[in-house]
């Protein structure tokens, strides 16, 4: 029996299982790629693109592309890094993102990744786009103007719950979150805040109600330690939402 | 309200009546919301509360692949939807002005539906008529030639809303307008006979003759279609499936209709002869939804052919051999003539691209082996089968054998399909089709390149210039950057959203590209626009994102003048405009006088 098999990360050595993905694999061995719609306990999706490395030079999204031994994959580089800022800046304008009053700010993903990447500017045009909030159910607001399109409650409703209570909708710069009701409210849906669904948005569209603030701002998973210093962010935000953080 | 046109059905009754001849699968949803939009005119929520009970889907899933697709309305558009094609080659023939003057006939807005609820006119993306343009769609049905009074005739028939059975038949009438034969449109033999010769050769012989041909995929990647045969044939799987990919959306590219409409027994056959190749039983041709006006005569084929003992079971007599082919057709987008997002819209979702690998010739429609191959493809492996691969590779050059359809369009004397050997020079199609004082040349629509009078040396083939079809035609007289900009207004509304890079990035490079006409570039943009074109090649999920700049990058390295033309400041400016940004308030009070203008201050020269 030979040694597990390894690709390198940057140099470093990441041993992984057959049929891993390079960041599935990353994120076992404790070494961070950016990421957003990416989530340990999911298949790989590969739509926000934010994981890109490269493979022996070649660009690939690293939550969809099988490890193989030796493979050479390089992440943290001035150019991958550039390009991330980007797609990053693109998720900022394509929505409406203010973070100073956002409930998520400091337990969001988008908002850890464009901190570490050192974003400091939208850069593009804003497209403001025209999303009205949900707030017909009881213990869930959905504000959509944050959606990056991650799909990860739309995943987790429909293979952990059983329930469907998402779907994305509409083309191209028009896509969006809908919800399985005939009026289109999450009120009328199924969906309970015990839900898988409940507790895997990355960023700020599904908050808990009656729970704003409950952790003062600075004390939050990524005022605490920047995105990248930590070897598993989604479980520890996943832990932080079921102490009713 | 004037009764001469019939009240449309009741939605929940014609859903009952697509989902049954649907068998009531689930995987045929794009179908019967297809055949809903067609009855009723669009899909209102009593059809799917119908869709969602019988076929047991989430209400959000089918709300979800509704409202992907550009031909599909969830809510009411018009008795008549009148969308016109806007591809640069309509452009070209005066589209726009034709749009406009719809319009004011009608007392229409663009992209809204006129307040008694009557019509509907938009844009739609290239309708594949650039032949013999322009064209539009109504109710999804397509009219070509376009001219005033053809449109003041049209306006007329709306107001008095005759039924669109009743217009008159000539309105209607495609051309296939084909100009110069070769093998596969010269070929005359009796339908069946390629399946016999095929036949005779065994499988094995068959695959063999496949791969000897070095036939390649027509749809412009050229993968050789003996090796996609022999991979679905070896893959393991329950089952396998033939798939013959007739969403033609490339921009210019009209190849697939001209071959449908004028050589359907050749396609069905080699579709046919690939389910003898590959052990395949079913088999799908996917019509891109502008194309419905074919759909009753390939039905025709179909049944001609199953009535021969051409199709269905113990095909031309042999035991065992059973293959039946159904037409699914498509609802307006692009992305699905992607061969993976063509097997999602196959089952009736979404079209968005798959993660790949795997391919689909191991895991395709509902995770079996298929073969997906374009409509030449097909047609092109009967004369495999008749005339051996030795024959066929013997045609054309030595990466590139047989011939390819090409479709000429824009300024030439002579648009249509021209069949040549592959090897053959830009100039000489020029020639051909009758071009003068051409500037440039377009090859493959969009996603392929822009190419300048000093390399019309250049040849078709996949060692040089490989193509779908489309040969897009420029004289002197165009401006390069109005066409790069059409192009990428037309991938940013074709992009499906899956993924970042080319759901914001097209539309971003579209903003630029706008920005740069609307006369506020500067060297800034410039370097934005090669920055982004940079980013959608890197990061883009699939091929859609990947092309979505090859109009921008190679009109900027051939025709740099069209857009330093463009730069019209020395530093950077911002995109708003105060007095653009006041149309709707002058729409809105009905003025246009200078005082309900911001004029710039006039800029001094630097």
């Amino acid at each position: 029996m030979s040694a597990a098999a390894t690709f390198t990360l940057d140099g470093r050595p990441i041993p992984f299982a057959e049929g891993q993905t390079i960041l599935q694999a990353a994120v076992a061995a404790g070494a961070y790629i950016p990421h957003l719609c990416f989530h340990p306990d999911f298949k790989p999706h590969g739509s926000c693109k934010v994981c890109t490395v490269t493979v022996g030079g070649r660009h690939a999204a690293s939550c969809t592309t099988r490890a193989t031994p030796g493979a050479v994959v390089e992440s943290d580089t001035p150019a991958l890094n550039a390009e991330r800022r980007a797609l990053v800046q693109m998720l900022f304008v394509e929505g409406n993102h203010f973070c100073p009053s956002c409930e998520k700010s400091g337990d969001c993903k988008l908002q850890a990744t464009a901190y570490d990447l050192g974003v400091t500017t939208p850069h593009f045009d804003h497209f403001y786009p025209d999303r009205p909030v949900d707030a017909s159910h009881p213990d869930v607001l959905l504000d959509f103007n944050r959606c990056i399109l991650c799909s990860l409650c739309v995943r987790a409703s429909r293979d952990v719950d059983g329930k469907n209570v998402f779907a994305l909708a509409g083309r191209g710069i028009r896509t969006r979150l809908i919800a399985n009701s005939r009026t289109g409210r999450l009120a009328d849906t199924d969906f309970s805040h015990a839900d898988k669904a409940a507790h895997v948005c990355p960023v700020g569209v599904i908050l808990h109600k009656r729970r704003g603030f409950d952790t003062p701002i600075g004390r939050r998973v990524f005022d605490l330690k920047p995105i990248s210093a930590r070897a598993d962010s989604t479980a520890e935000i996943a832990a932080v939402e079921a102490d009713g953080g | 309200m004037c009764p001469a046109i019939p009240l449309p059905p009741d939605p929940a009754e014609a859903a009952a009546t697509a989902m049954a001849r649907h068998r009531h699968d689930p995987h045929e949803l794009l179908q019967v919301l297809r055949e809903v939009q067609e009855a009723c005119g669009w899909i209102a929520p009593e059809a799917i509360d119908c869709i969602q009970a019988r076929l047991a889907l989430p209400r959000a899933k089918i709300l979800g692949v509704a409202t992907f697709y550009g031909f599909l309305h969830v809510k009411p558009c018009g008795r008549y939807r009148i969308l016109f094609s806007d591809n640069i080659t309509d452009r070209m023939l005066g589209s726009a002005r034709l749009l406009d003057r719809m319009c004011r006939s009608l007392w229409a807005e663009r992209g809204k539906v006129s307040e008694d609820g009557l019509v509907s006119v938009d844009t739609t993306s290239c309708t594949g008529l650039c032949d013999q343009g322009p064209a539009i769609l109504v109710n999804g049905l397509a009219i070509p030639r376009l001219t005033e009074a053809r449109v003041d005739a049209i306006c007329d028939l709306v107001r008095a809303s005759v039924p669109l059975a009743d217009w008159p038949a000539d309105y209607f009438a495609v051309d296939d307008n084909i100009h110069r034969r070769d093998l596969l449109l010269g070929a005359t033999w009796r339908p069946g006979a390629a399946l016999e010769a095929a036949l005779a050769r065994g499988r094995d012989g068959l695959v063999g003759e496949m791969k000897a041909s070095r036939l390649r995929g027509r749809g412009g990647a050229g993968f050789p279609a003996g090796l996609k045969w022999e991979a679905c044939r070896d893959a393991p799987g329950r089952t396998r499936y033939i798939v013959c990919n007739a969403d033609e959306g490339e921009p210019g590219n009209f190849k697939d209709r001209v071959l449908l409409s004028t050589a359907p027994d050749a396609v069905v056959e080699g579709m046919t002869i690939g389910a003898f190749a590959t052990g395949a039983r079913r088999g799908f041709l996917y019509l891109r939804g502008e194309y419905r006006f074919l759909l009753d005569r390939l039905e025709a084929v179909l049944a001609r052919r199953r009535a021969a003992g051409l199709l269905g079971e113990s095909i031309l007599g042999r035991e065992g051999f059973d293959f039946d082919v159904a037409v699914h057709v498509g609802a307006g987008a692009y992305v699905c003539g992607e061969e993976s997002a063509l097997i999602e819209s196959l089952e009736g979702k979404r079209g968005t691209p798959r993660n790949r690998p795997p391919f689909p010739v191991t895991q395709g429609y509902l995770g079996e082996p298929t073969v997906v191959n374009n409509v030449e493809t097909f047609a092109s492996s009967c004369l495999v089968a008749l005339e051996g691969g030795a024959r066929y590779a013997a045609v054309g050059t030595a990466e590139s054998s047989g011939t390819k359809l090409l479709c000429v369009s824009g300024d030439c004397a002579r648009p249509g399909i021209y069949e040549y050997p592959f090897g053959v020079e830009v100039r000489q199609v020029l020639e051909d089709c009758g071009a003068r004082r051409t500037q440039a040349v377009q090859v493959s629509g969009p996603s392929g390149a822009c190419i300048p009078a000093a390399e019309f040396g250049r040849r078709i083939g996949f060692e040089d210039l490989p193509t779908a079809g489309a040969l897009m035609v420029f004289d002197e007289s165009r401006d390069m950057f109005e066409v790069a900009r059409n192009f990428v207004h037309f991938f940013a509304h074709e992009s499906c959203g899956f993924c970042t890079p080319c759901r914001v990035g097209t539309s971003l490079l579209k903003n630029m590209m706008d920005k740069l006409a609307n006369g506020h570039g500067s060297p800034y943009d410039f370097a934005e626009i090669e920055r982004m074109n940079g980013l959608l090649q890197s990061m883009s999920h699939c091929g859609l994102g990947h092309s979505a700049c090859n109009p921008v990058l190679t009109t900027i390295a051939r025709f740099r003048p069209a857009y330093a033309r463009r730069l019209a400041h020395g530093e950077f400016e911002p995109a708003f405009d105060l007095d653009r940004a006041l149309s709707a308030a002058r729409q809105m009070t009905g003025r246009d006088d200078p005082a309900a203008h911001v004029l710039p201050e006039p800029e001094t020269a630097e």
